[in-house]
């Protein structure tokens, strides 16, 4: 039996992530304590200001707990991720990517290894938040049946993965590229902020000035949160005053978007990959 | 006449003005213990990165094995194992773990893999450490560990980048036999060091290098006896008159003034020649105050080749009384 050589990179990636036990939990926990602090609080806000607006008839009316969840499994996604080609920049500085790079191993196997290490993390979190939504009273799944919820995991999980690998390829295209750690950690928090705001992840976007709209429009993590919402509560709610309502266009044409953003987040580390040089 | 496994030809290699390497040529015979002897900075990590593909070759040819390293990188990768300068173990895994994912990246079948770190803790003595954390290997066992890493494939050459840097005496001599042995299993080693002992008592060739060039190459007793044979180390009253009249004989190969006194290589028995020279400084009314001699030493063919220690050593220093006693 051999070993293919991504499962290689992912075994020593997730070696390390279960052998650092406070890793491990906090990247668990941390998720859970997003929604338990920053949902509960905004929630009880956000109800409180809506509730005078009026429900249109037959439509499900979900509490801003249910909206923003889909948003914090977007959120965290984005964050593991996002730092998730960090290792990269920590193996190269202290020479462990010698030992790889000097092996036949190839370059697109680091991809990929780190990628999936990453989908792996990503998945997990986004179950425990849908877990620990599920506790706090957040009415995902509204009326659906068990073959339904079943589809409606497996398209969460679809959605994360491949949004996952699109930024941690744009991570490790980074992280391989950078020198200081301090100068990746700059970027990254560069990125994250604009992707995190300019987005519907906990809010809707409809009141943004135009550009701001535009941006959010292509930006990712809508389309990220639109694939969740629409798997986690359904093609048509209504929520903060406003009514969503996402068909099946509106679901093919984000996953598209992401998948469009993947393949090209994949080719810019490749190549950046191809040139980089470790001694 | 065994066949040429490392091939080397006119590498020049930059980084932005620095000329670290400039026209490089030699080859290494498989099944050869060959060395780069240098001092810091000489340009030995250089040459070995061209060679294992970490860096590209900029001008010049190299190949191993028959594979051009720029046309064929991949096949040259699967024929190489390295033990790096600097440490590049991940402190978070356990010796079998390093190994195993060592052996993983060249696709290694799980049996024989298995079989190998078995083998290979064995030999390194790292049996008793097979689930510790490198972390918490001392610096021996870390070196040892990674040159059982670089053994997992049984390469057909292994590039060794100053393997006992930093380490103490007994765990040095340990590191030579296994090198040897893994020669003598039929690997070609490529090893630099800035240790003259080092080359000297391993090495089938040593290439000196020094300043990007190869100065002098060949077997290590050869390098010696062109020194001459013996070298002697003399204190006078005037030593510059000493080396000019010195010189007028006839065995006397060269005169070098040094900090406090003057070496001369001759070519002839020094016990002989000695006397001889302490009667003529007499005559010439210069005072011998001390003496000391013998045969010549990696240093001083080192210093011969380069003009210059290889460590901030006096010239007093390379004659210990110990070497042949002379002190009166
Ligand atoms: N990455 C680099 N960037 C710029 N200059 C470098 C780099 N690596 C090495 N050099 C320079 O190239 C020259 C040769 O360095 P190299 O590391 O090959 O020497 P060395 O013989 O291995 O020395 P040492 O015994 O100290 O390891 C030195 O002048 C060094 O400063
Ligand atoms: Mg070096």
């Amino acid at each position: 039996m051999r070993t293919p050589g991504f499962v290689v990179i992912f075994w020593r990636d997730m070696l390390r992530f279960v052998r650092f036990r406070t890793l491990l939990l906090s990247s668990l926990v941390q998720p859970a304590l997003w929604m338990a602090f920053f949902g509960i609080a905004m929630s009880a806000n956000f109800n409180l200001l809506t509730a005078e607006i009026p429900v249109p008839s037959g439509l499900n009316e979900v509490n801003y707990l249910t909206f923003m969840s889909a948003g914090v499994i977007a959120m965290t996604t984005l964050f593991t991720s996002l730092y998730g080609g960090i290792t990269l920049l920590f193996d190269k500085n202290w020479g462990l990517l010698r030992e790889v790079f000097a092996s036949p191993l190839r370059r697109t196997d680091i991809i990929i290894g780190i990628g999936l290490s990453v989908v792996v993390k990503s998945v997990l979190q986004a179950l425990i938040i849908l877990g620990f939504g599920i506790l706090l009273g957040v009415q995902y799944f509204p009326g659906y049946s068990p073959s339904e919820v079943a589809v409606a995991v497996a398209g969460i999980i679809l959605f994360v993965t491949v949004f996952a690998l699109g930024f941690v390829f744009l991570s490790s295209a980074i992280s391989i590229t950078m020198e200081s750690p301090e100068g990746l950690q700059g970027v990254i928090t560069l990125l994250t902020m604009p992707i995190f705001f300019a987005s519907n992840a906990l809010y809707p976007i409809e009141a943004f000035p135009d550009v701001l709209m535009v941006i959010s429009a292509y930006n990712p993590l809508t389309f990220l949160v639109n694939g969740l919402r629409y798997f986690a509560i359904g093609d048509s709610f209504f929520a903060l005053g406003k009514m969503y309502s996402y068909g099946a266009v509106e679901v093919v044409t984000s996953l598209t978007g992401l998948v469009v953003f993947t393949v090209l987040m994949f080719s810019i580390a490749l190549w950046r990959f191809r040139r980089a040089v470790v001694t | 006449m065994p066949d040429t496994i490392i091939s080397v030809n006119g590498l020049i290699h930059r980084y932005g003005d620095t000329e670290a390497v400039r026209n490089i040529s030699f080859e290494i015979a498989d099944g050869e213990i060959f060395s780069f002897l240098g001092p810091n900075g000489a340009g030995k990590s250089t040459v070995i990165n061209v060679l294992t593909t970490l860096l590209p070759v900029q001008q010049g040819h190299a190949s191993i094995a028959g594979f051009d390293v720029m046309v064929d990188p991949g096949e040259v990768r699967r024929r190489i194992g390295i033990v790096f300068q600097e440490v590049t173990l991940d402190r978070d895994m356990t010796v079998s773990e390093t190994l195993a994912f060592h052996g993983m990246l060249y696709d290694m079948p799980r049996d024989l893999m298995k079989s190998r770190i078995q083998e290979l803790i064995g030999i390194v003595e790292l049996s008793g450490k097979r689930d510790t954390l490198t972390k918490h290997l001392s610096g021996g066992m870390k070196r040892r560990l990674e040159i059982a890493r670089g053994l997992m494939t049984r390469p057909r050459v292994l590039f060794l980048d100053e393997p006992t840097i930093g380490l103490d005496p007994q765990t040095r001599m340990r590191i030579w036999d296994y090198i040897h042995q893994i020669n003598r299993e039929g690997t070609t080693i490529f090893l630099t060091t800035h240790y003259m002992d080092e080359a000297d008592q391993l090495s089938d060739r040593i290439g000196i290098i020094d300043h990007g060039q190869i100065v002098t190459s060949g077997k290590p007793i050869d390098l010696k006896n062109a020194l001459g044979q013996d070298l002697i180390y003399l204190e006078t009253t005037d030593n510059s008159s000493a080396i000019r009249i010195a010189s007028t004989q006839e065995a006397i190969i060269s005169g070098e003034q040094k900090k406090n006194g003057v070496v001369f290589i001759v070519s002839e028995d020094g016990t002989r020649i000695l006397p001889r020279i302490i009667d003529l400084l007499r005559e010439n009314g210069i005072g011998v105050l001390t003496i000391n001699m013998k045969k010549p030493s990696m240093d001083d063919v080192f210093v011969h080749h380069t003009g210059r220690e290889i460590r901030d050593a006096g010239p007093e220093k390379g004659f210990s009384p110990k070497s042949r006693p002379g002190r009166r």
